[in-house]
């Protein structure tokens, strides 16, 4: 494939379990998995934060200097253990049999024939166990908190994705779990916050400010001031002080590995034009757009769209597009682009998706915005319900609200690239949460 | 013009004469100190000064000044709750770090008219000036946004002696630290019961006027217990640095005060004089106790 820079020379296997020996398997799983990683190696060239966790000038650490040595242990732990091959299997075995890696890139012909597009290739991380991206991220950092003799995690979440898929590892490796949720978010997301509560974990109100994920994050990051030595905080987004931002990164990079894996071994996928992902603190995002900054030269990187929730829209005063209306600011230990009063208090962002409605964004998404890698557009509620819709009645595939957000772009798309253009697009998780938002909304009656 | 100066005010030279690290560093060399966190802006702008002045006439020989933020991540619910109370008070709706440092320049300075919000009869004590060192608690992004430059200046201005940013580690501090050393403001870093040596050092290094020694984990906030070892923990600072070393985090009551002033050179308390801020009386009975407490211990 022309536009690959560097030919990875170990590509994440497509090949079935089933056409693979017992023993190979069982090498998988334990010992070398490198031939069968769903994780990027270091052949390949990632952008790196630099020493202090800068991605040109976002990020760093901007914390308490209780989590400084954390922080530092952490950095150590996640460096070492990703170059051991028995952590890299163990994870990769359970992003198999347990995730079920690789997710599927599915071609969806009527949504591109509705959008005015040659191809629309869906990467189904709704298929996931439990239901999104957030698997991939809470099992590499569970893991890695188990390898780092911690046997307690907490947890932030918005829409609850994030919650239950870190109660869910919680409750495979036998850990003890805490997720601090915003009261606003428990009301709007009740179906996920008493899954966390069946799988074991506990479910922390947080009703400061707007009671939501925001307000959350604060108050898992104070919580952890107090229990820092023996609990690790499993960060959900690719936001938070250095190293979280690299390490959400790197476990939701199987996305993007995956979509160019498909592309190098499927003769029938094509390179796309663009790739689209829904940004809120940018986890799916990154984990789909990072792979192809890495892979690809600059000029035959693919358009890159990052949907940022709009809510009510940009100017409305209600709304989640820290990249569109924010400024560079402090936020929850890192330096990015931010939604900031004058005097810089962050204000409450707002979306209609709990996921996405948070002030700031991963700090490589501001870098990659300033250097113009990614385009990052803004996209309202309603626009995201009709994009939710579409996808459901052409496809018959329910998503979840944050990833109709990514969706919504594709008429645009349509437009601007025409009727030949290929699109990938990361469905980073299904629908079924949202199924009381949409139902009051009297979608599709 | 009185001065209200705590003890051994007579010696302090003037604000104009000499840095903030410095008064900071005398204010700690007459034994142990009583370092009394207030928020700004609450319950009003006018209270929380009168609040300041009441506070040293009890004995607080250092005032720390919180500037109310929206996301105060170190702090716990006493401060939150203050904070928010004092952005929301403010008219026109904004009370901040501009706000705060024309608190501490109407603090040093002393006021001879009403303020603008229009406090109608000038507290008694009003028209005296504060010597005791004033330090600003803010997070770091008032101080990003208002530039650091500009910070730095308005501070020098208004008589600040340092300031405390507790999500700012030394290694984010350099900027600040060019603009606000030039212009004899002190930067105080904080050290935790987590730091390593390393650390430590590092906190030490970048420091001016005192060290602050984190008593316990967790956020700000009274606790019935004083964290084990602090002595060890304060004895750990030393061996890195001449500065004084101030504990805060937890410390609620006059015996508490005592028992950390034996082996610290300064003793601060936040919560508990936020707790009383809004009720004067309380708030200087509490100050009275925990400077008696303090001071007891200079042996």
């Amino acid at each position: 494939m022309s536009h690959l820079a560097s030919q990875s020379p170990t590509s994440p296997s497509t090949s079935p379990a089933s056409a693979m020996t017992a023993d190979a398997i069982q090498a998988a799983a334990t010992t070398s998995s490198a031939a069968l990683s769903f994780l990027p190696d270091d052949q390949v060239r990632y952008p790196q934060a630099d020493e202090e966790g800068y991605f040109g000038g976002f990020g760093g650490r901007y914390v308490p200097e209780t989590v400084i040595p954390a922080l530092q242990e952490l950095e150590a732990g996640f460096s070492d253990a990703v170059s051991d091959p028995a952590f890299v299997g163990h994870l990769d075995g359970l992003l198999r049999d347990y995730v079920g890696r690789p997710s599927p890139l599915y071609r969806a012909d009527r949504l591109a024939a509705a959008s005015g597009l040659g191809a629309v290739y869906l990467k189904r991380e709704d298929l996931n166990h439990t239901g999104a991206h957030k698997i991939n991220n809470a099992l590499g950092q569970c893991l890695l908190a188990q390898r780092m003799g911690k046997n307690r995690v907490i947890a932030e979440t918005g829409a609850g994705q994030h919650g239950v898929a870190t109660a869910t590892a919680a409750a495979l490796l036998g850990m003890e779990c805490a997720v601090y949720m915003g009261t606003e978010d428990i009301k709007r997301q009740a179906l996920n916050v008493y899954k966390m509560r069946l799988l074991g974990a506990e479910v922390v109100p947080v009703s400061d400010g707007g009671g939501t994920l925001a307000n959350a994050v604060t108050a898992a990051l104070r919580a952890w001031v107090a229990c820092v030595e023996e609990t690790f905080y499993v960060m959900g987004s690719a936001v938070g002080p250095h190293p979280y931002p690299s390490i959400v990164r790197h476990f939701q990079s199987v996305i993007g590995e995956e979509m160019i894996a498909s592309i190098e071994h499927d003769p029938d996928v094509p390179f796309p034009d663009a790739v689209v992902a829904c940004v809120g603190g940018g986890s799916n995002a990154i984990g789909t757009f990072a792979p192809f900054v890495a892979h690809c030269d600059r000029a035959h990187l693919p358009l890159l769209i990052g949907a940022e929730a709009a809510g009510l829209g940009v100017d409305s005063g209600k709304t989640g597009a820290s990249i569109t209306k924010g400024t560079p600011g402090v936020l929850h230990g890192f330096y990015s682009y931010l939604l900031q009063d004058e005097i810089g208090n962050p204000l409450e962002a707002y979306s209609i998706s709990a996921g996405l409605d948070y002030p700031g964004v991963g700090p490589e998404h501001a870098y990659y915005h300033d250097q113009g890698i990614v385009r990052y557009v803004p996209v309202t509620d309603d626009e995201a319900l009709e994009a939710f819709l579409l996808c459901t009645r052409s496809e018959g595939i329910i998503p979840a609200i944050e990833s109709a957000h990514a969706l919504a772009v594709l008429p645009a798309l349509g437009r601007e690239l025409g009727s030949g253009a290929v699109v990938f697009l990361t469905v980073s998780g299904r629908g079924d949460k949202d199924m009381d938002i949409v139902r009051e909304r009297h979608l599709g009656e | 013009m009185s001065t209200l100066g705590g003890r051994g005010d007579g010696a302090m030279p003037s604000a104009s004469m000499t840095t903030g690290a410095r008064r900071l560093t005398e204010a700690f060399s007459r034994g142990p100190a009583l370092v009394s966190y207030l928020m700004a802006g609450y319950p009003s702008s006018s209270e929380a000064r009168e609040a300041v002045r009441q506070v040293v006439v009890a004995g607080a020989d250092v005032i720390e000044l919180g500037v109310p933020y929206a996301d105060a991540l170190a702090d716990g619910p006493v401060i939150v709750r203050a904070a928010d109370a004092a952005r929301t008070a403010a008219l026109p709706g904004r009370f901040g770090l501009e706000e705060t440092i024309a608190t501490v320049a109407l603090l040093t300075r002393g006021e001879s008219a009403p303020d603008a919000a229009g406090a109608p009869i000038a507290p008694a004590t009003s028209h005296t000036a504060i010597r005791v060192p004033i330090v600003l608690m803010t997070y770091y992004n008032p101080i990003r946004t208002m530039g650091v430059h500009e910070a730095a200046h308005m501070m020098a201005d208004a008589g600040v002696a340092g300031v405390i940013v507790p999500d700012m580690p030394p290694e984010a501090g350099r900027g600040w630290l060019e603009a606000s050393r030039p212009l004899g403001i002190a930067t105080v870093f904080l050290v935790a019961p987590t730091s390593t040596p390393e650390r430590i050092a590092k906190a030490c290094g970048a420091s001016s006027g005192f060290v602050y020694c984190v008593s316990s984990l967790g956020v700000t906030g009274e606790r019935t217990a004083l964290a084990q070892g602090i002595g060890a923990h304060v004895a750990a600072i030393r061996a890195h640095t001449d500065l004084p070393v101030a504990v805060g985090f937890g410390i609620s009551s006059g015996e508490q005060a005592h028992e950390v002033a034996r082996v610290a050179d300064g003793v601060i308390v936040g919560s508990g004089n936020v707790r009383r801020q809004a009720d004067l009386s309380e708030l200087t009975a509490f100050t009275r106790s925990l400077a008696e407490g303090v001071h007891a211990s200079q042996g």
